[in-house]
């Protein structure tokens, strides 16, 4: 007698702890073992490109804190570089060291929760406790830098909104000093950790080759041994003067990509002190009154002043007809701006590649084969934020 | 290729019927051809062992709705090997359906899922057409520039019927949008003056 065996469909989410946002996954299994992954995305859909399209070239900065809003201020970043570019306006060094800095303790605050969320879907609790109490403070220094803990809306085009506030500088170095024992002991949990390994070691190996063809960037293409890092090959701000190593995995497996993590939030913390290192006193956004607004007091007493000030925030300003692709190396990958303008203070288009995106659509790919247990496994280490998926 | 100058002759050789138009800006490569042309070029761009675009960064479509070819298909490629940047561009028409890339290269699936919902482009030989970020059941395309901001429907919990249903928009107060184009120039009769005045000089 034989007997028909059907496999059985399975929805993890849009409701799952572990699925790291509002993922729908429809999972094909045959027994416990996954034939297929379709992965419903869209349930954040926000409509930011469409909502930029009707901003000001300033309105348009805290969308890009609301992508990826666990780094926020990386995104304002390529944003920033991409008008920037078009309307030729130089960055004061000042400016650039604290775009640097932010988008590194960015790069740190993504890192921590990722790591310690894939290690909490694999069953481990405490590293999440002891990695959140470290974005707590990283979170103050966004707040005292820019009025906000997530949504900083910070970055301008030409430099940054604010100086730093009296002492931040201090507290920043004192942070480097006590972070990296932390990371230690983060590691001291996980890196040989028996079942953390069991979990993580050969789940989801990309090859270099499908790391390429998958559009993967990131730690995803490093873990699979590609040495690719936008901060050093196509280097943007003050990164070129800067010294830091780029880690780069062997097997292109979960573990590896926990362990490139683990390593550049130690490259992060050299590169912001070298930065405190070498900054000094000085303008903090381009000196053109035509793009940056004044301060408050010169409003006071210069007609100008007013007259910039009051057209930079009805108007805004005016950004010459060309189109641009700009990208930055955010925590999760590639994060690249393609900016369309059309003479007007309005984008006329600006599409965003949000590295999720591509990191996601390979699911299928990565987990057909796997047990229904790796899946979480593999969904944290692709470090996926549904707000730069889904826009 | 070397240098960007080094990569436009070597495109402009090989494909040089295929290339209406090439140019260098800010650091990246801007190439107009085609639709019938796309495969050919993108398998010349990603196997050419001078060019190695090995990476299809991403997709987009611009919405031109006054023009008569509406819509331009932009793709935007990634070398590592030469650490380039370069850009595909061509234009169609409202109803055109072009040629996929997903045999190509892997990750254009999503890509053109997105382009497709955004902007109702379809595309020959895609595996999996469907709407990819807006909500099942959805109806336009709203990166179109005749798009409204605000949409047409929005979704509620209706408490009498017990379920989620979507019904027309009804906005407290209707989106603005204001024209701040220069007041210093004055009122339009006066604008038009002065370009008339422009003309006749």
């Amino acid at each position: 007698m034989t007997k028909k065996i059907k496999n059985l469909n399975l929805n993890f989410g849009p409701q799952h702890p572990a699925a790291h946002g509002v993922l729908r996954l429809i999972l094909e299994l045959d027994g416990e073992v996954v034939e297929k992954a379709d992965p419903h995305i869209g349930l954040l859909h926000r409509g930011t490109e469409k909502l930029i399209e009707n901003k000001t070239y300033m309105q348009a900065v805290p969308y890009f804190d609301r992508l990826d809003y666990v780094a926020p201020m990386n995104q304002e970043h390529a944003f920033a570089l991409a008008v920037e570019k078009i309307l030729k306006i130089d960055v004061p060094i000042r400016a650039q060291y604290i775009r640097v800095i932010f988008c590194e303790i960015g790069r740190i605050l993504s890192h921590i929760l990722n790591v310690t969320t894939q290690a909490l879907d694999v069953g481990a609790l405490t590293p999440s406790l002891w990695g959140f109490e470290e974005r707590e403070t990283l979170m103050t220094f966004y707040e005292r830098a820019s009025g906000s803990r997530l949504h900083a809306n910070y970055f301008r085009a030409g430099g940054v909104h604010q100086d730093l506030p009296k002492g931040l500088e201090e507290d920043i170095a004192k942070f480097c000093e006590t972070f990296p024992k932390i990371i230690n002991d983060l590691e001291s949990l996980l890196t040989d950790n028996r079942i953390f390994k069991q979990r993580n070691v050969d789940i989801g190996v990309v090859t270099k080759e499908d790391a390429l063809d998958y559009s993967f960037s990131g730690v995803m293409i490093r873990g699979s041994g590609v040495p690719w890092d936008l901060r050093k090959s196509q280097p943007y701000d003050c990164y070129k003067s800067l010294d830091f190593k780029i880690p780069v995995g062997k097997n292109g497996d979960c573990y590896d990509r926990y362990l490139c993590r683990i390593e550049e939030m130690k490259e992060s913390v050299s590169i912001i002190k070298q930065c405190l290192a070498k900054m000094e006193k000085g303008p903090i956004k381009s000196l053109d009154g035509k793009i940056s607004p004044p301060p408050k007091a010169e409003i006071k007493q210069s007609m100008e002043a007013l007259i910039h000030h009051f057209k930079l925030f009805t108007e805004g300003y005016r950004v010459p007809k060309d189109e641009i692709y700009t990208a930055v190396e955010a925590p999760k990958g590639e994060f690249g701006v393609y900016l369309i303008s059309d003479g007007s203070s309005k984008p006329y288009k600006c599409k965003i590649r949000a590295p999720g995106f591509s990191h996601l659509q390979s699911m299928d790919y990565l987990i057909k084969g796997h047990m229904l247990a790796d899946v979480p496994a593999v969904l944290g280490s692709l470090d996926i934020v549904f707000g730069e998926v889904d826009r | 290729m070397k240098s960007l100058e080094d990569l436009e002759k070597k495109i402009n050789s090989e494909l040089t019927t295929k290339i209406n138009n090439t140019e260098i800006k800010h650091n990246q490569i801007y190439i107009e051809i085609d639709k019938e042309d796309m495969i050919d070029v993108a398998i010349f761009l990603k196997t050419n062992q001078d060019t190695k675009f090995r990476q299809l960064i991403d997709i987009t479509v611009v919405d031109y709705p006054e023009q008569n070819q509406r819509f331009e298909v932009v793709y935007l490629f990634l070398s590592h090997e030469f650490n380039q940047r370069l850009i595909v561009k061509y234009s169609i028409a409202e109803n055109e359906v072009i040629p996929s890339l997903t045999s190509i290269f892997p990750a254009a699936n999503w890509m053109e899922r997105e382009v497709f919902d955004m902007y109702g482009v379809s595309f020959k030989d895609h595996p999996d057409l469907r709407r990819i970020l807006t909500d099942y059941g959805f109806e336009g395309h709203p990166l179109r520039k005749d798009f409204p901001l605000t949409g047409h429907t929005e979704v509620r919990y209706s408490e009498d019927q017990k379920k989620v249903i979507s019904e027309p928009v009804k906005l407290e107060q209707n989106y603005r949008n204001f024209d701040y184009e220069s007041p210093w120039e004055g009122t339009k009769y006066i604008k038009e003056e002065i370009e008339n005045n422009d003309k006749k000089n």
